[in-house]
């Protein structure tokens, strides 16, 4: 393509803009960001980023199997990630609703999930060359359905999350407490596994399986180390997310390599810049010391 | 304001609990008064937290009656503050002690705090006195992970209290605290209890921490529980009665009291040696 870098950013732009794949790479660019960084929120909140992790992960194996069995990829991702999320809620031991101890169960569900998709690959021969779009997404073939879809679904899981945000900040943060208060701590535990899973498998079908759960846990992970500020949290959270995918897409138009790989490099930046922020240059080990001499 | 007079905060007549098939205690007649200030005691094993659930109504009873500030256990959880044991939150987790005890305010309400109403106001005026209270005010705006062990303690008993409960359950707070804070975490529960004319029940390992400001101990123990002044209850007599096995109680120099052959169930062993 035609893309030259100059240091006129106002042409820069218009040739960003020039061709609707690009627009539409923003639009869902941006609904991804949103979405997956309040939901992230929660996730890293929560201690779950494991669970997140391996949501994201079994979507590879459901878009296999479904590429396979000659059906949409949309119902492997969605019956997988969904599958797993209930899964996921099922094995948790019985009234241990703290910080996600469940990391064997989930170990076994992700581990499981990557073999099965390593054979539905083996199995359906022509598809090798869709491994790359399953892992690494297809940011620059996005219609204006799959916008849309997107959008719907984000508002969806956006508006379920809002109504239950408060009790589920107490559950995650308090659970025992919260429980005796009359909050519903295993049926909200369920419901944000659910959430997740659902949010996962529409996002990785832009991001791919690997940038979507890098989308999760870096914004949120950063803007954790900014602010202990629940709603300042949640709004810086969004910002990074925001500017690393819009830098992200920007800098993959102009130069030869992948899009994932910019705004995942840039998320990370952010995150070495928030914990230096945070903690200074000093070694860990002095940090650690003057905090217990301090209390 | 939610102290309308309750002639007793907890009462239970013959109660017993089950679980998985094991009785927990069993013929519990105690009657602990409002204002009051409690220590829960017992071997480990006794059930001293199945009480604490059991009065919340998290555990029902599998015989006899427990009547909480007046009703059923679960029906006035409202005006109760709740404690639990062993809480300490992971060093990572950034929410301030002032969102700790703000949820313990609203936490279990529905949806987004909007900003902007009056009701906001209210809500922040409530949760700063209450933080003012316990003594947390250095520290309430550093993420809750962070702050000491003594300093968690505070800011948990500050959400305990911030709905202004008739009862405070507080299930072993001073566990894993050092012998300073103990005192003062004790002093500041003693405080609270007279200033806010709260009933407090106190599960303890140890009583010596708090035995200066108790009213009444509840002890437990295989045959039932012995409730009372500490001076009557914590006797060689009264506990070798209850727990059918040669206990003494021993008074050290410094008023300090302790327990000898204590049982731990579900072992059964006495530690002292008949000679």
């Amino acid at each position: 393509m035609g893309a030259h870098f100059s240091w006129n950013l106002v042409d820069d732009l218009r040739q960003l803009f020039e061709f609707p794949f690009m627009v539409n790479a923003f639009r869902a660019g941006t609904i991804v960001a949103v979405v997956a960084g309040v939901i992230g929120w929660f996730m890293v909140v929560r201690r779950q980023a494991f669970a997140g992790h391996t949501l994201a992960v079994v979507g590879f194996p459901g878009a296999a199997g479904a590429v396979w069995l000659g059906v949409s990829a949309s119902w492997g991702f969605f019956g997988f990630c969904l599958g797993a999320a209930l899964l996921i809620a099922a094995l948790r031991p019985e009234g241990d609703e703290r910080y996600g101890e469940e990391s064997a169960g989930i170990g076994v569900v992700q581990a499981f999930a990557l073999a099965a998709g390593f054979l539905f690959i083996s199995l359906y021969r022509g598809f090798l060359n869709g491994i790359n779009s399953l892992l690494f997404g297809s940011f620059l073939g996005i219609t204006n359905e799959q916008v849309l879809v997107l959008l719907i679904v984000g508002v969806a899981a956006l508006a379920a999350l809002g109504a239950v945000a408060r009790p589920l900040l107490f559950a995650s943060v308090d659970p025992d407490v919260a429980a005796a208060r009359g909050v519903r701590v295993r049926a909200l535990s369920v419901l944000f596994l659910v959430l997740l899973g659902l949010t996962v498998a529409e996002v990785s079908q832009i991001t791919g399986t690997l940038l979507v759960f890098a989308l999760l846990v870096m914004p949120a992970a950063t803007a954790q180390q900014l602010t202990a500020r629940p709603a300042w949290s949640v709004a810086i959270t969004v910002a990074i997310g925001l500017a690393v995918t819009w830098l992200g897409l920007a800098v993959a138009y102009f130069t030869p390599y992948p899009i994932g790989f910019f705004v995942t490099t840039f998320a990370f930046a952010a995150y070495l810049a928030a914990t230096v922020a945070r903690n200074g240059w000093r070694r860990p080990w002095r940090f650690k010391r003057a905090r217990t001499l301090a209390t | 304001m939610s102290k309308q007079p309750h002639p007793d905060a907890i009462v239970s007549r013959g109660a017993a609990v089950r679980l998985g098939g094991r009785v927990v205690w069993e013929h519990l007649d105690v009657t602990i008064g409002a204002g009051d200030f409690v220590a829960l005691l017992g071997p480990n094993g006794a059930g001293k937290s199945t009480f604490v659930n059991a009065a919340l109504g998290l555990v029902p009873l599998s015989a006899g009656t427990l009547t909480v500030l007046g009703a059923a256990p679960g029906e006035r959880n409202g005006d109760i503050g709740y404690l639990p044991q062993r809480r300490s939150f992971d060093a990572g987790l950034r929410v301030r002690g002032v969102d700790v005890v703000r949820l313990g305010l609203d936490g279990d309400k529905w949806g987004l705090p909007w900003p902007g109403r009056t009701r906001q106001a209210e809500t922040h005026r409530r949760v700063d006195e209450v933080i003012n209270l316990v003594g947390a005010g250095a520290y309430a705006d550093r993420p809750v992970g962070e702050v000491s062990g003594g300093e968690q303690q505070r800011i948990l008993i500050a959400q305990a209290l911030v709905r202004r409960p008739a009862l405070l359950l507080l299930d072993e707070p001073l566990d894993s605290l050092d012998l300073p804070n103990q005192a003062s975490v004790a002093a500041l529960v003693s405080r609270i209890c007279e200033g806010e004319g709260v009933t407090v029940v106190m599960v303890a390992h140890d009583v010596n921490p708090i035995l200066p400001y108790l009213n009444h101990v509840m002890y437990l123990g295989r045959g039932g529980a012995v409730c009372g002044p500490p001076t009557a209850v914590i006797t060689s007599e009264t506990l070798t009665r209850l727990f059918d096995t040669p206990i003494e109680v021993l008074h050290a120099s410094d008023g300090r009291l302790v327990v000898v052959g204590q049982p731990e169930p579900p072992a059964y062993h006495v530690d002292r040696h008949e000679h």
